[in-house]
């Protein structure tokens, strides 16, 4: 029996088209002939699979045509976790990024060298009246042969600057910043004589304060020798000043330099005398003995560049004080006793009317 | 889309009954309902569409299977099971690709299914036995074949299609075209 004629019986045995009589000799030849059983167990097994083969088939393509219907697209949008867009935006353009900032800040830094912005003239503005570090502690022994010891900080800190006298009976002009949040303020003469003085009048935006000597051991000053100038003064005029940077009184020469200074501040004279911290407030003299200006600050980063505040608006401080703060009369000095002389001549006078101002603050 | 979806989201002894059932609906909207549940995981885990396709259509094929075979028992939701599946066959299909990088981001609770997906991928085995032995056969061996034993059809209209004078001839091409078929079969390893 050929292979054919074999799978022909197995499959008419299965589907029922044998006769009663085959079905019969078939069973018989199942049970005698092991061959043919096991080509029956193979030939159900092998139809099975090709069935279920063809069933799979059937089911992927039902499954495509449900999944044809579904719109991943949108799905997929909707599902995926999404980094915050700066994020995506980094991993996408990090390079174009990267480069784009370097430019702006290498552009950023080329016009900040370029304009000079990059110079804050203000951080270079530095007032000149002199902090002095020197804390005095007083120690005092209490007692023989105790052990304790008590220190006693007298003055927390100690300020120092210049102030010059607007009239005989003990009125002085110094700069506000000198005597700010002062406790209490000491003038010292150039004998070294100090007497105590209090503000009677500051005009914080022109940096300049009004004091008055109030000590029962000052004595009338005698004729102020100076006049105030009430005009402006020219370029490259010769100037001198006299203040207190240290212990003793110092003479500074040079001109006027601008008639504004760097932050084009028309109230100030930019001038090239050189002072330093503690001739704040010293007065500013032209070689006539007439005060131009009161010397305020100076520029940190170009050396030998100074302030001055011009006369005219000590003038208008002055005119700006009320009456009743005024116990004695100021009457400014209009007479320049000072005109023809030369210049140590000159500081020789001027100098009995330049104080030390010495300001005590917590 | 995502909320209709899950507004319509069939119960789980709906779907079982209508699998049973061969209910055309039951079985969309099965699909539909945890496709979405699946994309997310596999667009996540370093796959795109066509991944999450393959991975969710063999789940449901083997969820389909179990539930044809009557060895089905509800002891965990539909949606975890599913989940499951999905999961384990595509921690293998990434490590087959070399891309599974020895962690996952899940999005939902998962049990061991290693069983289910053994069985199925034996059989699969199976089934790409015999594509490709029916791919070797050729026409018309291959036509007859499908049309035969798969789709059932009568030896007369076998006949008919494929102008056959006799019924004798063509049940002759059939049984040597279904010997060949078993031999390109068997020869596979």
């Amino acid at each position: 029996m050929s292979d054919n004629q074999l799978t022909e019986f197995i499959e008419r045995y299965f589907d029922g088209s044998m006769t009663a009589e085959e079905r019969v000799q078939f069973e018989l030849l199942r049970k005698n002939d092991a061959a043919v059983e096991s080509k029956v167990t193979e030939h159900l097994q092998f139809i099975g699979l090709l069935k279920q083969y063809g069933e799979r088939i059937e089911l992927e393509s039902r499954l495509n045509a449900i999944h044809s219907e579904i719109d991943v697209h949108a799905l997929k949008e909707e599902v995926t976790i999404h980094p915050v867009w700066i994020v995506r935006m980094w991993r996408n353009h990090h390079s174009k990024i990267s480069v784009a900032a370097s430019v702006a800040i290498f552009g950023v830094l080329t016009i900040l060298i370029l304009t000079g912005k990059l110079n804050n003239d203000k951080s270079k503005y530095q007032q000149l009246s002199e902090k002095l570090n020197k804390v005095e502690n007083a120690v005092a022994q209490i007692g023989h042969g105790r052990t304790s010891v008590k220190p006693k900080v007298i003055t927390p800190a100690n300020f120092r600057g210049t102030g010059f006298a607007l009239t005989s009976n003990g009125y002085l002009a110094t700069d506000y910043h000198v005597i700010k949040n002062a406790d209490s303020v000491y003038v010292q003469n150039a004998a070294g004589e100090s007497f105590h003085a209090k503000v009677i009048y500051t005009e914080p935006q022109y940096d300049l304060a009004i004091l008055q000597i109030n000590d029962p051991a000052f004595k009338n000053l005698g004729p102020i020798p100076y006049n105030l100038k009430r005009s402006e003064g020219d370029l490259g005029e010769s100037l001198y000043t006299l203040g207190y940077p240290a212990d003793n009184m110092v003479y500074g020469a040079g001109y006027l330099a601008s008639s504004a200074n760097y932050s084009n501040d028309s109230t100030e004279y930019m001038i090239s005398v050189p002072v330093n911290p503690g001739n704040s407030g010293g007065p500013l003299l032209d070689e006539k003995g007439n005060v131009i200006g009161v010397i305020t600050a100076r520029q940190t980063q170009v050396a030998g560049v100074f302030f001055a505040k011009k006369s005219t608006y000590l003038l208008k401080t002055i005119q700006n004080i009320p009456t009743d703060s005024l116990s004695k009369t100021l009457n400014l000095n209009t007479k320049n006793k000072l005109a023809g002389l030369s210049s140590t001549q000159q500081s020789k006078k001027v100098k009995n009317y330049v104080f030390m101002v010495k300001v005590y603050k917590q | 889309m995502n909320k209709d979806l899950k507004a319509s989201a069939p119960t789980d002894s709906e779907i079982v009954l209508g699998i049973l059932n061969n209910s055309e609906v039951v079985l969309k909207r099965l699909y539909t309902t945890y496709f979405p549940m699946i994309l997310q995981l596999i667009i996540n885990n370093n796959g795109d569409e066509d991944d999450a396709k393959d991975i969710y259509q063999e789940a449901i094929i083997v969820l389909y299977n179990k539930i044809k075979g009557g060895d089905f028992e509800l002891n965990s939701k539909l949606k975890t099971y599913i989940y499951s599946v999905c999961r384990r066959l595509w921690l293998k299909r990434l490590s087959q690709m070399n891309r599974y990088g020895g962690d996952i981001r899940d999005f939902e609770e998962h049990l061991p299914v290693e069983e289910e997906i053994e069985s199925h991928s034996d059989r699969d085995i199976q089934f790409g036995k015999m594509e490709s032995a029916l791919q070797q056969l050729g026409e018309p061996c291959k036509t007859i074949m499908e049309d035969f034993y798969i789709k059932n059809r009568s030896m007369q209209e076998i006949c008919e299609r494929f102008g056959y004078t006799n019924a004798d001839n063509a049940k002759t091409q059939k049984y040597k075209c279904l010997q060949r078929l078993k031999k390109l079969f068997f020869q596979q390893k």
